[in-house]
C-alpha cells in the first residue's frame, strides 16, 4: 500500500510539476547544437508547439509529433509519448531539434548525450508566454516573419474582446472530481479579459492555482456559468444536473452548461482565439448580456 | 488507565456508560457534520429545517431550495456515508486483528485495496458514459476488483499448507496487492490523462455522496457489521490460540472463513465507493482496545461507533481546513489518526 502511494505521488506531482512549470520567465534556453541553423527536421513531443510550428507555417520541417498531437490534423502524429518519452525512439527519427513542454528527467540530457539540439516549452502562465513561445519557434524554423504576424494577429483579437458586462461569475470544471482552475492560470485570465468571474477565486489564499472544491461549495457558489472541460471524460449537462443537490443551482436548471472542446481549453497555442470565440459565442446564445 | 488484573475483569463485557458516550459521539458528531461546511448555511436555519422534519412539528427555517438541496442532498449523505465507512472499515480492522492474531492487520491485508484500486482503475481508464449513482461502473469495477483480489488471496493461501494458514494467507495478500498494484500502475502510465481521477480514488473520498449511494452501501455494511457483532464472542476464544481454541469447540477454520468473508465483503463495498480511506481500520480498533479493554466483545461494537464518529470529523476537516479547497480524506485520517494514536500509546503506558 505505501509503495503504491509514494508511486503515484511521484506520478502525480511530476504532472502537478508539469502544470505549474512557469512556461515564461524560466524557459530553458535551446540546448545542444548551434543556435544559428534553422532546424529542419523537427520532432514536437507538445500539442500546443505543434500547432504553433504549423501555424507559422513551419509544418514542413516537422518530421514527427507525439501521439496527442491532434491538430492539424496533417500533423505526422506518431506513438511517441510526451509524458513517457524514449530517447531512442525520438533518436531514431534523426531529429535536429525536439521541443517538448516537460522534461521527466533525463529528456534533455539523453538527447543533449547524443547531441540533438531539444527545446522545453513549459505551460504559459500569461499570454506573454505564448507570444515568447511563437516568436521562439519562428527564430528556430527561420521563419520569423511569419511568428510575428501570428502574434499581432492574436493580440489583435486578444485586444478586441469586448468583457460582458454583468460580472458573470462561472464554474470551470477540469474533471469530475470538482477540479478547477482560479483566475491566476493561463486560463483564468483568458476568462478573465471577458469580465467574468471565477467562484474559485477564493481557493487562492490557499495558495491552489488548481484546487479541488467541495460539491457544497459550487452549489452554493450558484454560478451563472458552467463551463465543463472533461466532455470527453464523460460530463455532460446530464450528467452534471444528476450529481447530487445540483439540480437546484441556476446554470443547471437554466442550461447553462458549455462544453468545451478539451484540447483548445487545456493548449496555450494560437487557438486561443478560438477559445475565446467559442466562449463568447455560447454566452451570446444564452442571452445573458 | 489501569493496565493490570483489574482491567481482565472489568474488560469482558461493553459496559452500558461506553455504550452511552460512543452513541453521543455519533450524535455530536453528525449534528457537527450537518451544522458546519464550506457554504454559507447559517446553522441555526439548518437546526429549524432538521426539526421542521420530525412528524408533527412544523417551522420554517426560511431556507432558499438551493440551501435545502445543499443540506438534505449533500450533507445529509454525506454524513451518513461517513458512518458507514468509517463503522464498516473500523470493524473489519478489528475483526481483522483477531482472526489473524496481529495487531498491524488492517482492513486492506488481503489485498482488497489493490484489488478495488485496480477495479477502478480499469474502468476509469475505459471511459464511464453516463456514469452516477447507480450506474457508474467505477464502484462496482471496484467491487468486483476487491472481490477478486480476496478470493485469489483465498485460494492461493488457504492451500499453503505448511506454514500455518494464517501467515500463508497474509503472504498470499502481500502477492495478490503487488500483482494488481503493479498491472494498475501499467494501465495508468499508459493513459495519464485519467491519472488525476484515479489518484483521487485512490485516496479516499466521500465526495460523490448521495442517497443512492448511501442505499446502495446500507445493505453491505448493515449486515456485515451484524454477523461481525455475532461472531465477537468467538474471536475472543480464538484469541488464546488455535489448538486451544479447537479444544474449547470452536470450530476455527469456520470461524476464519466467515470472519474473512464478512470483513472482506463490507471492505470491499465501501472501498469502491469511498475510495482507500486508510488509517481508521488500524487506528480506531487499536485505540478502542488500549482504552477500554482487550475484549472483541468490548472493541467491536465500539468500533462501530467511534470509528464512524471519527471519520465524520474527519470528512468535516476536509472539508473545512482549506476550505473552499477539499483535502482528500485518507490525507486527513492520518494526518488526525496518527498523532491521536501515539498519545494513546503515552498515556496508557505511562500509567502502568
Amino acid at each position: 500500500m505505501k509503495l503504491k502511494f509514494f508511486l503515484l505521488l511521484s506520478v502525480f506531482s511530476l504532472l502537478g510539476i508539469s502544470c505549474a512549470s512557469d512556461g515564461g520567465t524560466e524557459q530553458v534556453p535551446v540546448s545542444g547544437g548551434s543556435s544559428s541553423e534553422i532546424a529542419e527536421s523537427i520532432v514536437s513531443l507538445s500539442p500546443t508547439a505543434t500547432e504553433i510550428l504549423f501555424a507559422i507555417g513551419a509544418g514542413e520541417q516537422v518530421i514527427a509529433v507525439d501521439d496527442q498531437s491532434n491538430f492539424p490534423s496533417s500533423a505526422p502524429m506518431t506513438d511517441l509519448s510526451g509524458y513517457t518519452p524514449n530517447v531512442e525512439e525520438i533518436a531514431a527519427y534523426d531529429p535536429d531539434l525536439v521541443v517538448t513542454s516537460y522534461d521527466p528527467g533525463d529528456l534533455v540530457d539523453g538527447l543533449n548525450v547524443l547531441g540533438i539540439k531539444s527545446l522545453i516549452q513549459g505551460a504559459a502562465m500569461t499570454l506573454e508566454d505564448t507570444y515568447f513561445q511563437i516568436t521562439e519557434l519562428g527564430e528556430l524554423t527561420g521563419r520569423s516573419e511569419e511568428a510575428e504576424k501570428l502574434n499581432e494577429e492574436i493580440q489583435s483579437t486578444v485586444s478586441s474582446v469586448a468583457p460582458f458586462s454583468g460580472e458573470l461569475t462561472y464554474y470551470h470544471e477540469v474533471d469530475n472530481t470538482l477540479f478547477t482552475t482560479t483566475s491566476k492560470t493561463f486560463l483564468g485570465q483568458l476568462y478573465e479579459l471577458m469580465g467574468l468571474v471565477n467562484i474559485a477565486d477564493p481557493a487562492d489564499e490557499a495558495g491552489f492555482g488548481w484546487p479541488q472544491l467541495s460539491s457544497e461549495f459550487i452549489v452554493d457558489s450558484d454560478p451563472d456559468l458552467i463551463f465543463l472541460a472533461d466532455g470527453d471524460l464523460g460530463e455532460s449537462a446530464q450528467t452534471v444536473s444528476n450529481r447530487p443537490g445540483w439540480s437546484s443551482m441556476q446554470a443547471v436548471a437554466e442550461g447553462r452548461i458549455i462544453v468545451l472542446d478539451t484540447d483548445i481549453a487545456s493548449r496555450w497555442g494560437p487557438r486561443v482565439v478560438d477559445f475565446l470565440d467559442q466562449v463568447k459565442s455560447e454566452i451570446e446564445l444564452l442571452n445573458l448580456d | 488507565m489501569r493496565q493490570d488484573n483489574s482491567l481482565k475483569a472489568t474488560s469482558s463485557y461493553v459496559r452500558a456508560s461506553w455504550l452511552v458516550v460512543g452513541i453521543l459521539a455519533v450524535i455530536i458528531s453528525g449534528m457537527a457534520g450537518i451544522l458546519f461546511g464550506p457554504s454559507n448555511v447559517d446553522s441555526m436555519s439548518i437546526l429549524k429545517e432538521l426539526i421542521d422534519h420530525l412528524p408533527i412539528v412544523e417551522m420554517d427555517s426560511g431556507l432558499s431550495d438551493r440551501h435545502q438541496a445543499i443540506i438534505w442532498q449533500i450533507r445529509l449523505p454525506r454524513v451518513v456515508l461517513g458512518f458507514l465507512v468509517g463503522a464498516m472499515l473500523s470493524a473489519a480492522g478489528g475483526t481483522y486483528q483477531g482472526v489473524f492474531r496481529n495487531p498491524l492487520a488492517d482492513p486492506y491485508v488481503l489485498g482488497v485495496a489493490a484489488g478495488a484500486g485496480f477495479g477502478a482503475t480499469l474502468a476509469i481508464v475505459s471511459g464511464f458514459g453516463d456514469g452516477s449513482g447507480f450506474f457508474d461502473p467505477v464502484p462496482l469495477a471496484a467491487f468486483a476488483g476487491a472481490l477478486l483480489a480476496v478470493v485469489l488471496t483465498y485460494s492461493i493461501g488457504a492451500a499453503g499448507g505448511r506454514l500455518g494458514s494464517v501467515t500463508s494467507l497474509v503472504l498470499a495478500g502481500v502477492a495478490v496487492a503487488s500483482f494488481f498494484t503493479a498491472i494498475q500502475t501499467f494501465v495508468q502510465q499508459k493513459n495519464t490523462e485519467t491519472i488525476r481521477q484515479v489518484y483521487f480514488f485512490i485516496l479516499g473520498q466521500l465526495r460523490i455522496a448521495g442517497w443512492d449511494v448511501v442505499i446502495l452501501l446500507l445493505p453491505y455494511v448493515v449486515v456485515c457489521l451484524l454477523v461481525i457483532l455475532l461472531i465477537r464472542r468467538r474471536l475472543d476464544a480464538l484469541g488464546v490460540g488455535e489448538k486451544e481454541a479447537t479444544s474449547l469447540g470452536l470450530n476455527v477454520k469456520r470461524l476464519r472463513v466467515i470472519s474473512v468473508l464478512v470483513s472482506s465483503l463490507g471492505t470491499a463495498a465501501v472501498v469502491s465507493v469511498s475510495g482507500l480511506i486508510g488509517f481508521v481500520g488500524i487506528i480506531v480498533p487499536h485505540t478502542i482496545r488500549l482504552i477500554f479493554g482487550f475484549s472483541y466483545r468490548v472493541i467491536l461494537p465500539l468500533s462501530i461507533l467511534f470509528g464512524g464518529a471519527f471519520l465524520v470529523l474527519a470528512d468535516l476537516a476536509s472539508r473545512m481546513l482549506l476550505q473552499p479547497v477539499e483535502i482528500p480524506i485518507g490525507v486527513v485520517t492520518a494526518f488526525l489518526g496518527a498523532p491521536f494514536f501515539v498519545m494513546v500509546l503515552r498515556t496508557t503506558r505511562a500509567s502502568r
